[in-house]
């Protein structure tokens, strides 16, 4: 009866609903309606116009700052997916060896240390290994930070599918690699494309650390706007910051449709 | 004294069977030469340990090409660790296994000419019916035209025609289940090993399952090993079973050996029911020894011909054990044992009836009566019987 009662549309609910999206998507929202303003100023509504974007695509420092962001993301999300696979294949499949707590937990420390640190800390290996700051060294940096998320996302996955599996597969003429190829890796392959998503997100719209280990010449996207912004807020901002909006968006919706596979999957390979 | 007991009628039916065998759907396995006693699998002196825990305690047993063997014991006996052992994944401490005369103990599981069907049927589940079949065919380095071949054959030998392209949680429970057994059978392997193979199947199909798997080995002629802890499966589908506990194999033998003349008490009571009076050999004479038991007073038993040494117990099945209102006239050939006491319990189970008998000592008998008449003169809780049964139904098992 009483889970009816909060069950029914009442004008409350919907009240506090809509407070509750207001509160969270509002400036969201507001920030994508002013990327189509005409007006060069932020605050004044001037009318519609593709106007900013037209200068974004024209703004030859912007473009660089986001291609160097794109790249950065997508090749340190690539090199987390892989370690952060292993790592997840390590702690689930692998005898337990020892020191496996150890080993897991300072997998995970990256999850919950301040960002500040870890970039800091990246900053004076680079400066001591004398390496030229630039693409490479925000790429590892950002692969130390995302590894750990793929691990997690890949790692709960793996821990559903049944062992037996993998004997099936060795039963059945595959050697040990052969079984976790073909078998194992088509179970993990949703979990491990969300993992790499999570991980492009992550690092596409990362500032702390990337401004610890960039170089000149090699700001990223985040940096770049950042840097603009203290100059006065100019429209064009709005503009990158909605396409950023709409590629992440899309990046997760793509991951949480990968992961819904793996799970309708994962519902037979579940023991009985 | 079990080899003593006269073969059980399916051992029989088995060894005339090769003559008048169609001509089986799959070929027989690879033909490997043995020595003539040469056993298919020997298994010899195996140990295995997890930690301090001894899963499988010294365990050497025999099994013969094309024969129906059940590895029965209650959980946590090692019965599934010797058969993890003989698929491969894991390895004996010690001790030796011979397939056809060749030490297998460690050689890698995808390396070993047997195939094992899961408890949980382990079917991959991105894959179809026929892709899972064909799994292991395709590992073999099969020509795709003969794989075809191979899994449409399995296909029908499982009755599965027309669910090739169905994914595994498409599949009823039984369907999953022949699933696996087709593909476990399709690269025919020298032998196959079934953990539990209809524990996740409900009593109905279980049965039906049980004649299939019965019917296909008999019609391969494949040698099957199966683990199970139901004994009345073991019991209904094997040609021997060895009983297991605690990790060592107490007694291997045929399904009547081993229910008229277990080796022990344990596997007494672990295969079926059993009524149990403990007590003290006395004198023989004439063939029968006399037991002068706590509960049910002197009881007489055909004399073993084992020694024996100490206190005994006297066991009897319930179903020889018979309930009249009065004692029987006594028959001197006989010289049934009779026990008076109370019914305190009746059990109607349809096709049979078991009654608890509260005897004057306190010790209770069960008899189970066979309902061979649609009206029956049942007994009824608190009256007075006489349970009695002959010397030659009773078993003397050392304490």
């Amino acid at each position: 009866m009483a889970s009816r009662r909060i069950n029914r549309i009442t004008r409350f609910n919907v009240t506090a609903l809509a407070l509750g999206f207001a509160f969270l998507y509002l400036p969201i929202v507001i920030l994508v309606i002013y990327s189509f303003n005409d007006s060069r100023l932020v605050t004044v509504w001037g009318g519609w116009s593709l106007r900013w974007y037209r200068e974004f695509f024209n703004d030859r420092a912007m473009l660089d700052a986001a291609w160097m962001s794109l790249r950065v993301a997508a090749v340190s999300a690539t090199i987390a997916t892989i370690l952060g696979t292993l790592a997840a294949v390590a702690l689930t499949r692998g005898e337990r060896f020892g020191g496996r707590m150890l080993f897991s937990g300072m997998l995970y420390a990256p999850l919950v240390m301040p960002e500040v640190i870890s970039g800091l800390s990246l900053l004076l290996l680079f400066v001591a290994l004398d390496a030229g700051r630039g693409f490479w060294t925000v790429t590892i940096a950002h692969t130390t930070l995302t590894m750990c998320f793929v691990t997690v996302v890949v790692q709960s996955r793996l821990g559903q599918i049944d062992r037996s599996l993998e004997e099936a597969a060795m039963d059945l003429g595959c050697n040990p690699a052969q079984a976790f190829l073909s078998v194992t890796l088509p179970l993990i392959i949703p979990s491990i494309a969300a993992g790499w998503m999570l991980a492009f997100t992550l690092s596409l719209d990362d500032v702390v650390i990337a401004s610890f280990t960039t170089g000149p010449g090699s700001a990223t996207l985040p940096i770049r706007i950042y840097s603009e912004v203290r100059l006065g807020v100019k429209p064009e901002i709005n503009a990158i910051c909605t396409m950023v909006i709409a590629l992440i968006a899309i990046v997760i919706t793509a991951a949480s449709f990968a992961s819904r596979l793996s799970r309708v999957q994962g519902e037979s390979a579940a023991p009985l | 004294m079990a080899e003593e007991i006269q073969k059980s009628e399916p051992e029989l039916e088995r060894a005339a069977e090769p003559a008048k065998i169609e001509p089986p759907v799959v070929a027989a396995s690879l033909p490997i030469k043995l020595e003539p006693d040469m056993p298919l699998l020997r298994i010899e002196a195996v140990a295995k340990k997890f930690g301090n825990f001894r899963a499988v305690d010294h365990v050497s047993l025999d099994v013969r090409a094309g024969e129906f063997f059940a590895l029965l014991g209650p959980s946590g006996c090692g019965k599934t660790t010797l058969l993890r052992m003989l698929a491969g994944f894991e390895t004996p401490d010690e001790g030796r296994i011979l397939l056809g005369g060749k030490d297998i103990a460690h050689v890698l599981p995808h390396e070993r000419p047997v195939n094992m069907m899961f408890q949980n049927y382990a079917l991959f589940p991105h894959l179809s019916v026929r892709d899972n079949i064909a799994f292991g065919l395709k590992r073999a380095g099969m020509a795709r035209v003969d794989i075809e071949t191979r899994v449409a054959e399995m296909m029908a030998l499982v009755r599965l025609e027309g669910m090739e392209k169905r994914k595994p949680d498409q599949l009823s429970g039984g369907q999953r289940q022949r699933v696996a057994l087709a593909r476990a059978l399709a690269r025919r392997p020298q032998v196959l090993l079934l953990d539990e193979p209809l524990a996740a199947l409900d009593k109905k199909l279980r049965e039906s399952t049980q004649r299939e798997l019965m019917e296909l080995q008999r019609r391969l002629g494949m040698t099957f090993i199966v683990v199970t802890h139901d004994q009345e499966e073991a019991m209904t589908m094997a040609s021997r079973i060895g009983v297991m506990d605690a990790g060592r194999l107490d007694q291997v033998a045929t399904p009547r050996d081993l229910y008229e003349a277990p080796a022990s008490r344990w596997i007494a009571e672990f295969v079926g029911d059993i009524n149990l009076f403990e007590g003290q050999p006395g004198a023989a004479e004439g063939g029968r020894l006399a037991v002068s038991t706590r509960d049910a007073g002197t009881l007489y038993v055909t004399e073993p011909r084992k020694a024996l040494k100490g206190a005994v117990s006297v066991a009897i099945r319930p179903e020889k054990v018979k309930l009249s209102r009065r004692a029987p006239a006594v028959d001197e050939a006989n010289a049934f044992n009779r026990l008076e006491g109370t019914i305190t319990d009746v059990s109607y189970l349809g096709g049979q009836t078991t009654y608890k008998v509260k005897l004057d000592s306190g010790a209770t008998v069960s008899s189970t009566m066979a309902n061979t008449t649609r009206i029956v003169d049942a007994y009824l809780a608190g009256q007075r019987v006489v349970a009695w049964f002959t010397s030659d139904d009773c078993l003397v098992l050392d304490q």
